[in-house]
């Protein structure tokens, strides 16, 4: 069964870490991290993925960024995480997911 | 006009994990129910137990207002920005996860378990500098709330970045009182800590919750009660 493909960007590394292995406990998901936006560039070209988080550290400018390439040209569903790999994230990634 | 949900205590996502037993008003880990997300920009309450010398170990948070309310016991924390301190019955701390913080939470006592609330509110900017602080909350006056959170830094009770206020209230039962918001944009999720309260009409038992959007709250104790009304905005 093919898994539900995330990518997820944090600039802060520990954060990023710890959302990976959160996301990569559910057996039907598969997450990728990205440092800053522009491996995250980097990456949602050469990778298709099902949905997108953006984590903490990225300026309001670079979210937009991201938001206007991955949602609008590639309809990829963008979601902002808060919490940082906390109890917030299996429930943002369902509605998202339920969304689609 | 007013609008308003009621959220009984049994109906809470229930968490055991025999160190730590948790009730989720809103989903939380494992437990996820579309219908309770949040309530504006209330995310997280959860109603906590941690049994003797438990807690939580050193773990991150980013973008999240978190506020914690000890009910029983004390509490140990310690976090990235070099902050230790006890939190006991009585106090309040609120921590600016912004940018990233690691944090623990342990129960400081090795036998006895510790009851807390920790709350948690979207922010209403992201990527801030990490905060932390605590302070003591009196509400021996009974009948009246007390606030003990708002978004301003010298006002009563701890700040945060939001536009919300918590006000905390010991009532004897027949007691009767109004709550006026803030922010008439704001809606109110009132949490029973104990006894048997009315509010607009609405009876309450322990450990529920109502969501209330209304320009007044009216709330009557039925019985001794105290009463956590968090005004929350309703838009992130």
């Amino acid at each position: 069964m093919k898994k539900i493909e995330i990518l997820a960007i944090c600039t802060h590394e520990g954060i990023l870490q710890t959302i990976n292995r959160l996301i990569n406990n559910n057996e039907l998901w598969n997450s990728t991290g990205a440092i800053d936006i522009n491996e995250a560039k980097e990456l949602a070209d050469t990778k298709d993925f099902d949905l997108i988080l953006i984590g903490s550290g990225l300026t309001a400018a670079e979210e937009q960024e991201l938001e206007s390439i991955l949602a609008a040209h590639k309809n990829i569903p963008v979601v902002k995480h808060y919490g940082g790999g906390s109890g917030l994230l299996f429930g943002e990634i369902y509605q998202a997911l339920s969304g689609r | 006009m007013e609008n308003f949900i009621i959220h009984k205590a049994a109906t809470r996502g229930m968490a055991d994990h025999g160190w730590l037993k948790s009730a989720h008003s809103f989903s939380f880990g494992s437990y996820y129910n579309a219908d309770r997300m949040n309530f504006g920009v209330l995310r997280v309450l959860n109603d906590d137990t941690v049994d003797g010398g438990r807690g939580f170990g050193d773990h991150p948070h980013d973008n999240m207002e978190i506020i914690s309310i000890p009910l029983e016991g004390d509490l140990v924390h310690k976090d990235s920005m070099g902050n230790e301190a006890i939190i006991r019955k009585g106090e309040i701390q609120a921590m600016s996860a912004g940018t990233g913080i690691y944090h623990s939470e342990f129960n400081k006592d090795g036998s006895a378990p510790v009851k807390f609330l920790q709350i948690w509110l979207y922010p209403n900017k992201r990527n801030v500098t990490p905060r932390y602080d605590q302070v003591k909350i009196d509400t021996t006056e009974k009948n009246v709330f007390h606030q003990v959170l708002s978004p301003n830094a010298n006002d009563a009770g701890v700040w945060i970045h939001q536009n919300a206020w918590f006000n905390m209230g010991k009532f004897d039962a027949g007691a009767e009182t109004t709550y006026q918001l803030n922010d008439k944009k704001n809606g109110v999720y009132a949490f029973i800590l104990s006894g048997n309260v009315t509010i607009n009409g609405q009876a309450l038992e322990p450990r529920d919750g109502m969501g209330i959007v209304a320009d007044t709250l009216t709330v009557k104790a039925d019985t001794e009660a105290e009463i956590l009304l968090m005004e929350v905005p309703m838009e992130l």
